[in-house]
């Protein structure tokens, strides 16, 4: 189903869509009071695009040499091609071992990978430790973003589905008391795990070791108490120094949710006495990306949700109307460039507004990527032809610059000068159920320019 | 020796990847005296935010302060399983040396643990392995004290990773605050599987 059909449905329900709305933009909110308390946001914002940059240009040569240096720590390292030999590989390890259970924390690649239903038919116990992937594991769901799976969901519903499999007291939805109830049950998981699984947050080639980032220290006991610990990673998780993370760190959890810094940021380097550590690395599909110039740059996402949790198409729809692994903006340029057939509709799931792009903590150029893919689509140059994405040289985004400020500053102004009907009229399907934001007077770049003019010049 | 995956994906991979090559671009140069945000007074900040991320700071002159506040923590008192790292802060009530499997400390109600140092602008504690005999004991027990010398407070990340050496332990990293989550309605909710309560100490005399 196309993008449209799966939102409307998402509407449908407005008290939930409402809700949705508010909770999101609530995390906006956390957001920029965050970055607006580091007064040198934009230049972290800046130095982490570039290293982000310079990582790519370099990438065969930094991996190799974390390879290098995970080995020398006693870390195993192994390729993946693609999703199929990703889960190949886990698999195998987990056999070696007799492993029948496995406690995880969260990772996107290994949704992207299908990596759970895999190893169910198997015959191997998978556990979703993350509490919001908990309660979507438990409800044959997927979850709805990157960073809060459970965003879709009432607490009501969770009380639902605890009372049916932990047995907590029917009707109850205090998330005090379902926490606590999680917390129990995923205790005794953690103790009985033979091996845990975790995401990468972070690589650095120089030391050969692994980042891993998250609140409720799931990831931690995971691998903490059973003897194998598995990480997986997308290649472009790669910084070259130990310093880049202070970078990373200070942008991810401000980014993110608002938060200073991620209550655990844990690195990695070595299995503890006795045990095994394995990274594996993934391409499936990112080195194509990579050889685009125009997409290239969607590589350098280190998923802090932040596009979501701003962009209105998403707040509005729900991230399940995506039907992708990452939903929002940043998984409307990935997923059609995995599979334009299936998601040709995901560009267009977009008001072109560019608050992703201003939000991005990597500068990533997310809504003209959009627009960009948008054409391409149109077109049918990348329906059926994915392999050629790569040779596709489109006159370049920069000749159309021009246009998306012109785009840009139509929808700001429109929005602050349009009547209510024009807005909410049965045709725009964004305005359907509730207010927009007050659309910024000046866009971003020229608020940027304007102060950077004040400053007395200077090269933004 | 374990079997690796077969060279030939690797190759692949690494291949496509140079094919792809994009232009190279400078890596920036990150300095620790940047010009990253500093403050006045660093523990002012560090409390600040420990207490916002749902932590507590309490600074003492000696390790025996700590001990008598420690002893006056409910959580504490209430535990029956506890251990210290902190020869004179708390006590231990099992042979911590006799533990060779981590998953014996799963009934751990209190640990106190050493830091090495803060972070003012995130109120993040640095902490390694080797100042513990399983790395789990950070996130297993119920609750957990850190204690640090109160004079090592740095002001932010770049100065945090300048003055440690990443990859000289196998386990390392910050933590700020208790385990939390906020994923049943954005509802803040404190312990969520790792420590229900942090208080760090931070003493003059250590
Ligand atoms: S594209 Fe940027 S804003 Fe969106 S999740 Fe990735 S890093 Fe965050």
């Amino acid at each position: 189903m196309a993008h449209p059909a799966l939102a409307q449905a998402f509407v449908d329900n407005r008290e939930r869509a409402q809700w949705h709305d508010k909770a999101l933009w609530f995390v906006r909110e956390k957001r920029d009071r965050m970055a607006s308390s580091v007064p040198e946001w934009e230049l972290l914002r800046e130095t982490a695009s570039n290293i982000k940059r310079h990582t790519q240009s370099r990438m065969a040569e930094y991996l190799e040499q974390f390879e290098a240096n995970a080995t020398k720590n006693g870390i195993v390292v192994h390729w993946a091609a693609d999703a199929h030999e990703h889960n190949e590989i886990v698999l195998s390890i987990l056999k070696r071992h007799s492993v029948k259970r496995l406690v995880k924390s969260k990772s996107m690649l290994t949704e992207e990978c299908h990596l759970n239903p895999f190893l169910e038919e198997h015959g191997i116990d998978v556990v979703d430790t993350d509490l919001g992937e908990r309660i979507v594991q438990l409800r044959k769901e997927t979850p709805s973003h990157i960073v809060l799976p459970a965003i879709h969901i009432r607490k009501e519903e969770v009380g639902e589905c605890f009372h049916e499999h932990l047995g907590t007291e029917k009707g109850a939805s205090d998330p005090n008391y379902l926490t606590e109830a999680a917390r129990n049950h995923l205790r005794e998981r953690f103790c009985r795990a033979d091996a845990g699984l975790t995401g990468v947050n972070f690589a650095i080639a120089e030391t050969g070791g692994i980042v891993i980032c998250t609140n409720e220290g799931n990831a931690d006991l995971g691998v903490g108490l059973p003897k194998i610990h598995i990480a997986c990673m997308g290649m472009e998780k790669l910084l070259p120094r130990a310093k880049d993370l202070s970078v990373f760190l200070r942008l991810l959890a401000r980014s993110a949710t608002g938060q200073p810094v991620t209550t655990y940021s844990s690195h990695f380097h070595g299995p503890q006495p006795g045990c095994e550590m394995h990274v594996v690395i993934v391409d499936n599909g990112r080195s194509e990306i990579l050889k685009s110039p125009e997409f290239r740059r969607s590589l350098d996402c280190i998923r802090c949700g932040a596009c979501m949790n701003t962009c209105p198409v998403y707040r509005r729809s729900g991230g399940h109307s995506y039907e992708a692994t990452v939903p929002g903006p940043i998984g409307s340029i990935l997923t059609p460039l995995q599979t334009p057939e299936k998601h040709n509709s995901l560009p267009f799931a977009c008001t072109l507004c560019g608050s992703c792009t201003d939000v991005c903590p990597v500068k990533i150029d997310l809504h003209q990527q959009l627009f960009t893919l948008r054409e391409l689509l149109d077109n049918k140059r990348l329906i059926g032809t994915s392999k050629k994405l790569s040779m596709k040289v489109v006159s370049g985004v920069m000749s159309r610059t021009w246009l998306f400020n012109l785009l840009g500053g139509i929808a700001r102004t429109s929005l602050r000068f349009m009547p209510r009907f024009l807005i909410y009229n049965p045709l725009n399907a964004w305005g359907k159920q509730r207010d927009l934001p007050d659309a910024p007077k000046q866009s971003f770049r020229q608020q940027y320019a304007e102060r950077q003019k004040q400053k007395g010049g200077g090269k933004s | 020796m374990i079997a690796k995956a077969p060279k030939s994906s690797r190759e692949t991979i690494l291949g496509k990847i140079r094919a792809a090559l994009p232009q190279s671009a400078p890596l920036p140069e990150l300095d620790a005296t940047g010009p990253w945000q500093t403050f006045e007074d660093r523990e002012a900040r560090f409390s600040e935010v420990l207490k916002f991320v749902g932590g507590q700071t309490v600074h003492v002159k000696t390790v025996a302060e700590a001990d008598a506040h420690l002893r006056t923590l409910e959580p504490w008192a209430r535990g029956k399983v506890r251990c210290t790292m902190v020869p004179g802060l708390g006590d231990t009530t099992f042979d911590l040396k006799a533990i060779n499997d981590p998953h014996q400390l799963e009934n751990v109600d209190y640990a106190v643990l050493r830091g090495h140092f803060c972070v003012a602008e995130n109120g993040a504690i640095w902490v390694t392995d080797d100042t513990v005999h399983h790395r789990v004991l950070y996130f297993i027990p119920q609750h957990i004290s850190l204690v640090v010398p109160a004079s090592q407070i740095v002001n932010n990340m770049h100065e945090a990773y300048a003055r440690i050496k990443i990859g000289e332990h196998r386990f390392a990293g910050f933590i700020s605050g208790p385990s939390k989550t906020a994923d049943i309605e954005q509802s803040l909710v404190i312990g969520a599987h790792g420590a229900r309560s942090l208080t760090v100490y931070l003493v003059d005399e250590l």
